[in-house]
């Protein structure tokens, strides 16, 4: 993500969205919208942990698991990548009480996009690893090294940095997706400037907000992960 | 005296802090055959590309024919051109790359017909004729139909002088055009500038490794360093008996490596 | 009992024809998205200062907002300026502006792909701008492209859904309404499912056979020497 040029975009955007909205008034919706940015941020959170779990497992079973746990994994992956994540969204919702799984819908909202993004990860992660230098597995074999703990030790933590800024995508991806869990009746915060919209009618003002709100969370995160990736750099070079 | 074709007027090229050509004064005269030598980084390439207006220049003018190139008539002063004025002069000039730059999705005869028709304006038929009279007369007859990566470098480099003399440029640049060649390809394309030589008006101005080639075939030699011209003069003169120790020097390198 | 195949029977006809819309809006949607990419990719390069930091800074906010409020804004803000517009439309536009931005990083990466010779022997043979890219840049960037390009064709198929939010009346919306109709959702919700995952597979299959392809003819133009 480029910020410099994004920042210049988000301040025009948001000056002209102000600019034709009376300030008068904002403590009517302000409060709402806040709140749905909460819960926005708590699946965005609760999300990516269960999608980090579920791609390294979800790799890990595809590239070295025995071979039933192997179509385990590939069905996953495929069948989460295939359909998109509203299908699956509501698929969880309707579906699963019909056989007796009754989730609350925080639940549901953060286990269909924990699993859709999951499986985008487990492709991130298999790619890492694969990138990381035949010469250290090589190098593992030959001291004798199991292979879960060559791979612990040797190879995902080289994979690791490599990883950081396509996670850093999948991040805002799943933030962007967290917007779809307003269809299954969450107060995130598109349900409140849904709800907020029809209650005081100051359309333009909250759907500019909203939409720099959202932007300023991505822009969180990439400056989080950029973070992360300049330590994580250092840490792998004094490591050698 | 008659006006030179190409004047090189005190023209100085800087990236940054580094001073690529420094103060360079160059006049070349009509049909006159240039042959540019000189050490890797001295300068060589960014004369060529100069010319070709692929570089603006900091400080200087450069003429064609009499004609400001890298400057514009305005109100009575010079000031530098823009793009629309370019455009209009840059027609007088060709080039010949070290790498060929052919375009890969066209075939050889498409390469040489895509200016003719886009920018001078030819028919399709004129400049069917044009490409297929040029490609002829590089040996390529055959290959017309042809795409680059089907084609030798050597026949990669006789499509890339076909192409740029189907614009009827008036000064011909050439940058080390055999230097990407395997050895036994260089022959047919100092074969072909050769017969260009002798049977076309053309002002021409090559950068070359060939010293055999370039003292054979030039009217006269530039011995670059260090962003200058160190020493010029006839082919005779540069190669057997050089005024300059850096020029005896660089000729003494360039001969050891054969 | 969990699945019912004469309810199945009984719904597909409808299903099938929302499916048209469906793919309508894809079709729409992606052709908008090429387009616009392509544009936004070339002001992306301009050497003007301003028109390329508007380009790129457009495209970084595009893709840092959800589609789903791009949609509601186009659908709920523009009429406030006048633009009033379909539901169809507005989400068409939403989606292809979405996946435009996208696609302008994909076409961008083909641009910078061409290498400099071929503008520096454009410039050479006086070739205008817009010949140069028409002629000589567009064909070379684009093709390599094409299955990434197409990568974003199946995701904005999969995206559709989204459009059922404003009440267009596409698989998804059509699903939820036979399922409020019937109360049964698991039928409707798992057929739509599953044709977005037998469309994304044999797409995806189809990508990867376009991908081979172009790596074997364009390494070689013009056949084999
Ligand atoms: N685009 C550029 N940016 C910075 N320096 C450059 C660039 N092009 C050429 N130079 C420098 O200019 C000098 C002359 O280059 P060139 O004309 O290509 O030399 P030659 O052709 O004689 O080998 C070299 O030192 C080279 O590194
Ligand atoms: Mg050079």
């Amino acid at each position: 993500m480029q910020l410099r040029p994004l920042a210049v975009c988000a301040i025009v955007f948001f000056t002209a969205g102000l600019a034709v909205s009376s300030f008068a008034g904002f403590r009517e919706f302000i409060p709402g919208l806040l709140q749905g940015a909460a819960i926005t941020i708590q699946i965005t959170i609760g999300g990516s942990l269960l999608a980090v779990v579920m791609a390294l497992i979800a790799a890990m079973a595809k590239m070295y698991g025995p071979l039933p746990l192997r179509w385990l994994a590939v069905a996953y992956i495929e069948v989460f990548r295939g359909t998109s994540a509203l299908v699956q969204l509501f698929w969880l919702f309707f579906v699963l009480p019909h056989f007796g799984v009754n989730l609350d819908p925080m639940a549901v909202a953060i286990t269909a996009l924990g699993l859709n993004v999951g499986a985008y990860g487990a492709e991130v992660v298999r790619g890492a690893v694969n990138a990381v230098a035949r010469g250290q597995w090589e190098a593992s074999v030959a001291l004798n090294m199991p292979r879960a703990l060559a791979l612990r030790r040797i190879i995902l933590p080289q994979a690791f940095v490599a990883m950081i800024p396509p996670w850093g995508n999948l991040f805002i991806e799943l933030l962007k997706a967290t917007a779809l869990v307003s269809l299954i009746t969450i107060s995130d915060l598109t349900f409140k400037a849904q709800q907020m919209n029809q209650t005081t009618f100051r359309t333009v003002e909250i759907f500019t907000i909203v939409l720099v709100v959202y932007l300023a969370l991505s822009v969180l995160i990439t400056v989080g992960m950029r973070t992360l990736e300049t330590f994580a750099a250092r840490g792998i070079a004094r490591g050698r | 005296m008659t006006t030179p074709m190409v004047k090189f007027d005190n023209v100085t090229k800087s990236y940054g802090a580094l001073t690529v050509l420094d103060s360079l004064d160059l006049e070349i005269a009509p049909n006159e055959k240039v042959a540019i030598i000189g050490p890797s980084g001295s300068g060589k390439t960014t004369v060529l590309r100069m010319l070709m207006t692929l570089e603006r220049i900091n400080d200087g003018v450069i003429y064609v024919d009499g004609e400001p190139l890298t400057h514009m008539q305005k109100n009575g002063s010079l000031v530098p051109a823009d793009e629309r004025y370019l455009r209009r002069v840059r027609g007088n000039i060709g080039m010949v790359f070290q790498h060929f730059n052919l375009f890969p999705h066209m075939s050889a005869m498409k390469n040489c017909m895509e200016a003719p028709i886009h920018v001078l304006g030819l028919s399709k038929k004129e400049a069917t004729e044009r490409a297929a009279e040029l490609l002829d007369m590089v040996g390529l007859g055959d290959k017309k139909d042809q795409y680059p990566s089907q084609l030798s470098g050597g026949q990669q480099q006789r499509v890339a002088i076909a192409r740029a003399l189907a614009m009827r440029p008036k000064v011909m640049l050439f940058d080390e055009v055999t230097s990407a060649l395997d050895p036994e390809l260089v022959g047919e394309v100092l074969n072909v500038i050769r017969r260009l030589g002798t049977e076309h008006n053309l002002t021409m101005l090559m950068v070359t490794h060939q010293m055999g080639f370039a003292k054979e075939f030039a009217d006269r030699v530039c011995f670059f360093y260090g962003g200058k011209i160190a020493e010029q003069g006839k082919p005779d003169k540069i190669f057997s008996n050089p005024e300059e120790e850096r020029t005896r020097q660089f000729l003494s390198a360039v001969l050891e490596a054969g | 009992m969990f699945w019912d195949w004469n309810y199945v029977w009984e719904i597909t006809p409808t299903l099938l024809r929302a499916s048209v819309v469906t793919i309508q809006a894809t079709l729409l949607g992606f052709l908008l998205a090429a387009v616009l990419g392509l544009v936004l990719a070339i002001l992306r390069m301009s050497k003007t200062g301003w028109i390329s930091v508007t380009a790129a800074g457009f495209v970084e906010f595009i893709r840092s907002t959800p589609v789903l409020i791009q949609i509601f804004f186009i659908f709920f803000v523009f009429p406030e300026f006048g633009i009033v517009l379909p539901a169809m439309a507005a989400g068409v536009i939403a989606l292809g502006l979405h996946y435009g931005s996208y696609c302008s990083e994909v076409y961008r990466a083909g641009l910078e792909n061409v290498p400099k010779g071929q503008w520096e022997a454009s410039t050479a043979l006086n070739l205008s701008p817009y010949i140069t890219f028409r002629d000589i840049i567009i064909p070379q960037a684009i093709p390599p492209v094409v299955p990434a390009l197409g990568n974003y064709l199946v995701a904005l198929f999969k995206e559709t859904p989204l459009l059922s939010a404003i009440a267009v009346l596409e698989l998804m919306q059509t699903a939820k309404i036979l399922g409020s109709q019937s109360f049964r959702y698991v039928e409707p919700i798992t057929l739509v499912g599953g044709f977005f995952l037998v469309m994304s597979l044999v797409a995806a299959a189809f990508i990867r056979q376009l991908e081979a392809y172009l790596n074997r003819t364009l390494r070689n133009p013009g056949g084999a020497r």
